[in-house]
């Protein structure tokens, strides 16, 4: 009668316990993230989420066991007054043989996938990879396909279906490139090209970020991967190399009928883009306030080294600021009047721009898509 | 029962002091090994900084011409000196420990002259390097030597000022054979400052 | 009344022996027990600094996008918050227990040199004070505890925090290696008669083998950041690659250094459980020469896996293979221990006393950080998992769930002994459940948190991601768990007012210790005792028939101490100002510094030539 009451006393003290776990593990849920790794969308994600699965699972088996047998003997094994001294035990030889061969062969389980997932992810990819070479900067990532000639920052598009080998490195700072719905993370230096790859099988919009501290912003350097069908892929592609210096030929109409970027660094007296004034206005700013020395608006055949992130598309892109704000014409205007007070440390100084002047600017920027 | 500070019974039987002295050893031992190891490391890539380097010529740029750096016959005379200084002070210790004071006088007072010698030849050396257009910061085997040798150089120093310190004290006749374990601890740091040079020298100095 | 008679007569046998009141005692003490608890203390008021750095931290990121904290003020509060809790508050709050306690388990009347020891404590203090005394002028270190390179260059780090930050750590480092030489010493050549190496108590062991380490890995950390201070102030480029420098060159030094850390900063708690749960099961601890083994397996292999912090750095298939597998391997001596443990609970008769249950809530605990860490031991799942706040709860589970419940299980088990007061029990027992709940209701959400794609060391996240919720539990669990702690003061300062009336062996212990008055006399033993065996109080008792009876309070007469010094605090003053001394080399040159180092020499110098005494 006392044992049970007393038992009973037990499990309601460690009710608050059990109403946290409950709560806990209802966010439990992956589908409840959208940078959840649980969920890979790639053949490079599923290596590392097969094995993250098996390790999780012998994990989980050993804490039901382990903590079941501590829970159970701290019940059964409760002393009470005037209980005689337990048996003297110093040890058991075949016993702690036992438990140090299932521990080992435990993780020979987990090593046999292991080291076969090792090297499966350090494959070289074959020739029909699109390369992409991404590049580390305090705080934005920079995105250069070579064989495209195509330059871009934060925004990557990839093709579903296509293997993309990343080529990565910094410009200061180690970073650490992040996207967890395709792939785990590579770190990235300054003197030193790693690598990443992976197949995305899914199209969609996904978030990732830099994941190793680089500094006072290192919590907004995030980016957006955008996998698109085949057709949308290579339809971006074609629009982006429109986006240069000499006037676009013919430009290409895209889905939305996005108004086509006109010139690129220097003024064109005659914009292809719409006569609005504050279209005008913002080419004008553009310069006047130097944004050029550190923006291109060249998407194709781009200069290299540039500070800034290249903004031949930027109107198009869901973020800006590396992932900080969504891309509404208001936050484009904040950002342009003070990215200090947006993102403190940032490398862009605030330009003493008046309020019609940003609105001018965001045009501009606006336009370029 | 009394006990007396300097009989006290260790579990090993070596005097707590001495003991001491070599697990300060062994630590140090991971300290050298360290900068050591980054020397040999940083060897690989120094090549594409600005020179001078140790044991190659190399032009600059602007067309400035240096010549390989290490001067090795120095050197030498002072490595020598340096190895034998650790068998002047084993004869130091034994005249010690024998209640010699004039051989102990006379041996520590060589193992000192080695010493200066010692740390003489590497203030001229880095003099030299400095003249020449090699400091700390020049390139990566400026970086390295300088840590490098500057530690050792500097354990060295306070190793000499120890072994002064200790000659002094042998001069007043401050040190029976009861206390000779002053000098013991001593020595063996002499010993194993010694030990890392035999090391370092072949490293920096003559593999190339 | 019993007591007070007992504490009049205590009151003049004090007296009669001259022990020592006033802050100059404390000052130039050389007495072990004393040093254990400066060590004590001034820990435990730096773990109150970090906690309260780590209650800001999560204040800041109970909500998105919150402006509470500026970034660089988050970024300076969780790297002192890890700096704080690691050098500052486990690694003394850890020496508090090897000072006070391994003469004792050892039979011994002090450590090998007790100036030196002294000397230890002194330049752990400048350490500490002179980390945090960067806030004052706001440049508390801001690039995380580990500082990777080239962030920490001058170049990316124009400003102070770093240099606060590696000047710290080298005084600290200085502090760390007396002590690991003093401890090692004391430990090889101090035993009490009888006491073989297996003989000795676990936590003399789990100690022994921590000095070693320490003595292995403060080395190679002490020489990484000289490269790192030359590069800052001298314009080397070992870490900067315009010069031809690497930056992953730094991560290698760091975590030859780090990862033994990381034992150091558990193998103590592992020696104090060992010693818990065979007194409060009435049992010996199962499989001695196992857990012994096992720890120096752990200690060594320690060395070999350092390079599983660096998987997502693209080393290439072969280095991933080995720490992958070294890492693995490490789990196995790991795993012999817990399971001893639960063999020493097995069939015995539990005293559920509060130190048991801090004990018994480190074995829950410390296995969830154990599972957690042998899911990091593999590179693919590991690259998702680093740097995100799955990391973040597997070292908090270890460090918090393993070291701090071990340290208080050591409190509870030991205060008496070192105070002659016993904690409550009751308020021990609300400590305990407030702890144990607000622990992991803070930590086990960043688990999920991490797998979910939360990285680690941001002072923000956009609302939209989904971490919302669990980052509000956990930091009201945070405040739970400061909760616990305000308990645990309250209960030190009612106890520290009651009257000292412990007695030598309140819980029936194993090990010389509980031979001895609450608190020791200044010279420990009267006699040094003869040991013929493992458990040896255990053994007497079991001769005799039953418990020792209260051991008398003595005269010292004929046993001899040595002298109290102030040379050690000198020396140790010398330490900090030549070693802070640095940080005036751009403005005022060299001066400071080469004063610190003639302060030092001369302390050195008076302290030789002392009579020992």
């Amino acid at each position: 009668m006392l044992l049970r009451s007393a038992a009973i006393r037990r499990l309601r003290r460690l009710a608050p316990l059990f109403c946290v776990v409950a709560l806990v593990l209802a966010g439990c849920t992956p589908d409840h993230y959208s940078q959840t790794a649980f969920r890979p969308l790639s053949d490079f994600g599923r290596i590392g989420d097969d094995i993250q699965t098996t390790t999780l699972k012998w994990a989980v088996l050993v804490f039901l066991l382990v903590e079941g047998a501590l829970l159970y003997a701290i019940f059964r094994f409760r002393g009470k007054p005037g209980d005689p001294e337990p048996s003297q035990t110093h040890g058991n030889t075949t016993i702690e043989i036992v438990w140090t061969v299932i521990p080992a062969l435990i993780l020979a389980a987990i090593a046999v996938p292991t080291v076969r997932g090792i090297f499966q992810m350090s494959a070289t990819p074959g020739a029909d990879a699109l390369e992409v070479q991404v590049i580390g900067h305090q705080w934005w990532w920079e995105f250069r396909y070579p064989a495209l000639n195509l330059t871009t920052a934060n925004e990557l598009h990839i093709p579903v279906g296509q293997t993309v080998s990343l080529k990565m490195s910094t410009v200061d700072v180690v970073h650490s490139f992040w996207p967890p719905r395709f792939a785990g993370k590579r770190d990235v230096f300054p003197n030193r090209e790693t690598r990443l790859w992976f197949k995305a099988d899914s199209a969609g919009e996904y978030s990732g970020q830099c994941a190793e501290f680089c500094g006072m912003q290192h919590a907004r350097m995030a980016f957006h991967v955008e996998a698109q069908s085949p057709g949308e892929f290579a339809a971006w592609v074609a629009h982006m190399q429109t986006l240069r210096a000499a006037p676009a030929a013919a430009a290409a109409p895209s889905m939305d009928s996005m108004r086509t970027a006109s010139a690129g660094a220097t003024v064109q007296a005659e914009a292809s883009g719409p006569g609005d004034p504050q279209y005008a206005a913002g080419e004008k700013l553009f310069q006047a306030k130097g944004c050029v020395a550190c923006h291109s608006l060249n998407a194709f055949d781009a200069p290299k080294g540039m500070i800034g992130p290249n903004l031949a598309n930027v109107g198009a892109r869901s973020h800006i600021g590396a992932g900080t704000l969504k891309n509404t014409d208001e936050n484009l205007v904040r950002w342009i009047e003070n990215p200090q007070l947006i993102k403190q440390g940032v490398l862009m100084p605030n330009l003493g721009v008046k309020p019609e002047e940003a609105k001018a600017l965001a045009a501009f920027l606006r336009a370029h898509q | 029962m009394a006990e007396h500070a300097a009989h006290l019974e260790t579990s090993t039987g070596l005097d707590n002091r001495k003991l001491a002295i070599w697990t300060f050893i062994g630590s140090e031992c991971l300290f050298f090994a360290t900068l050591i190891s980054n020397y040999l490391v940083q060897k690989e890539t120094w090549l594409t900084g600005p020179g001078p380097f140790p044991h190659e010529a190399w032009t600059s740029p602007a067309g400035k011409a240096f010549e390989p750096i290490i001067e090795i016959p120095l050197v030498t005379v002072g490595t020598a000196l340096l190895l034998f200084s650790s068998l002047f002070i084993v004869l130091a210790l034994s005249a010690a420990q024998h209640g010699n004071r004039k051989g102990l006088l006379f041996w520590l007072g060589a193992t000192l002259f080695c010493g200066f010698f010692f740390v003489g030849m590497q203030v001229f050396e880095f003099t030299h390097f400095v003249h020449n257009g090699l400091t700390l910061h020049t390139n990566l085997f400026g970086a390295s030597f300088f840590t490098l040798t500057g530690f050792h150089g500097t354990h060295v120093t306070l190793g000499v000022i120890w072994l002064l310190t200790l000659w002094i004290e042998a001069y007043r006749g401050r040190i029976p054979p009861a206390k000779s374990l002053n000098l013991e601890m001593a020595a063996l740091y002499w010993h194993f400052v010694d030990v890392v040079w035999v090391v370092i020298f072949p490293v920096v100095y003559l593999i190339k | 009344m019993a007591t007070s008679a007992l504490d009049q007569q205590r009151a003049h046998a004090a007296a009669d022996h001259g022990e020592k009141t006033g802050l100059w005692s404390w000052i130039t003490t050389v007495d072990h027990k004393r040093i254990g608890i400066l060590y004590g203390a001034t820990a435990f008021l730096f773990f109150l600094i970090g906690g309260i750095e780590a209650l800001l931290l999560r204040v800041q990121l109970g909500t998105p996008d919150n402006t509470f904290l500026a970034p660089d003020t988050y970024n300076q509060l969780f790297t002192m918050h890890g700096t704080t809790m690691i050098f500052l508050a486990i690694m003394p709050l850890s020496a508090m227990f090897f000072n006070f306690m391994i003469p004792l388990q050892i039979g011994a009347r002090d450590v090998a040199f007790p100036r030196l020891n002294a000397f230890s404590y002194w330049v752990f203090l400048a350490g500490g004070l002179l980390l945090n005394s960067s806030f004052l002028f706001g440049l508390a270190p801001d690039q995380g505890w580990y500082g990777y390179a080239n962030l920490t260059s001058r170049q990316f780090s124009p400003g102070m925090n770093v240099d606060f930050w590696l000047l710290g750590l080298q005084i600290l480092g200085i502090a760390s290696l007396a002590a690991a030489v003093n401890f090692f010493v004391t430990i090889v050549n101090m035993r009490a008669p009888g006491m073989t190496l297996m003989r000795m108590p676990i936590f003399v062991w789990m100690s022994f083998i921590t000095q070693i380490l320490l003595l292995l890995a403060f080395p190679v950390i002490t020489v990484a950041l000289v490269m790192l201070m030359f590069d800052r102030n001298f314009g080397t480029h070992f870490f900067v690659p315009s010069g031809g420098g690497d930056p992953l060159l730094w991560q290698h030094l760091f975590w030859i250094f780090g990862h033994p850390e990381v034992y150091i900063l558990i193998l103590p708690a592992f020696g104090i459980i060992s010693e818990v749960l065979p007194v409060f099961s009435r049992k010996p601890l199962f499989g001695y020469a196992a857990m012994v083994f096992s720890g120096a397996f752990i200690a060594f292999l320690g060395f070999g896996v350092w390079s599983h912090h660096m998987f997502t750095t693209g080393m290439g298939p072969i280095a991933d293979t080995f720490f992958s597998l070294t890492t693995m391997l490490i789990a196995v001596p790991t795993g012999v221990k817990v399971f001893n443990w639960m063999g020493t609970i097995w069939g015995g008769s539990i005293q559920y006393r509060v130190p048991m249950y801090f004990a018994l809530g480190f074995i829950a605990m410390f296995v969830i950080g154990g599972l957690s860490g042998v899911m990091h031991a593999s590179p693919p799942a590991d690259l998702q998992q680093n740097d995100t706040y799955f990391i973040v709860a597997h070292f908090h589970y270890v460090l918090f769930g393993g070291s701090i419940f071990g340290l208080t299980a050591g409190a509870y088990y030991w205060w008496p002994k070192m105070s002659g007061r016993m904690l409550d029990e009751t308020l021990g027992k609300v400590h305990f459940w407030l702890m144990l709940i607000g622990f992991n209701v803070t930590f086990f959400p960043m688990h999920i948190l991490g797998l979910n794609g939360m990285p680690r060391r941001v002072y923000t996240y956009p609302a939209g991601l989904g971490f919302e919720t669990l980052n509000q539990i956990e930091t009201v669990g945070s405040f739970i768990l400061a909760l616990s702690f305000l308990v645990f003061i309250a209960n030190i300062v009612r106890t520290m007012r009651s009257p000292r009336n412990a007695p030598a062996d309140p819980w029936n212990g194993a090990t010389l210790e509980w031979a001895i008055p609450s608190p020791p006399q200044e010279w420990n033993f009267a006699e040094i005792p003869v040991v013929h065996g493992r458990d040896a109080l255990w053994e007497l008792k079991r001769q005799r028939g039953g418990p020792l009876p209260e051991p008398p309070r003595v005269s010292g007469k004929g046993i001899h101490l040595p002298n109290p010094s102030y040379w050690p605090p000198v020396a140790g003053l010398g330490v900090l100002v030549a070693i802070g001394g640095v940080l005036a080399f751009p403005t005022h040159g060299p001066w400071l510094s080469i004063a610190g180092g003639v302060i030092l020499f001369f302390g050195v110098f008076k302290w030789a030539f002392e009579p020992a005494g």
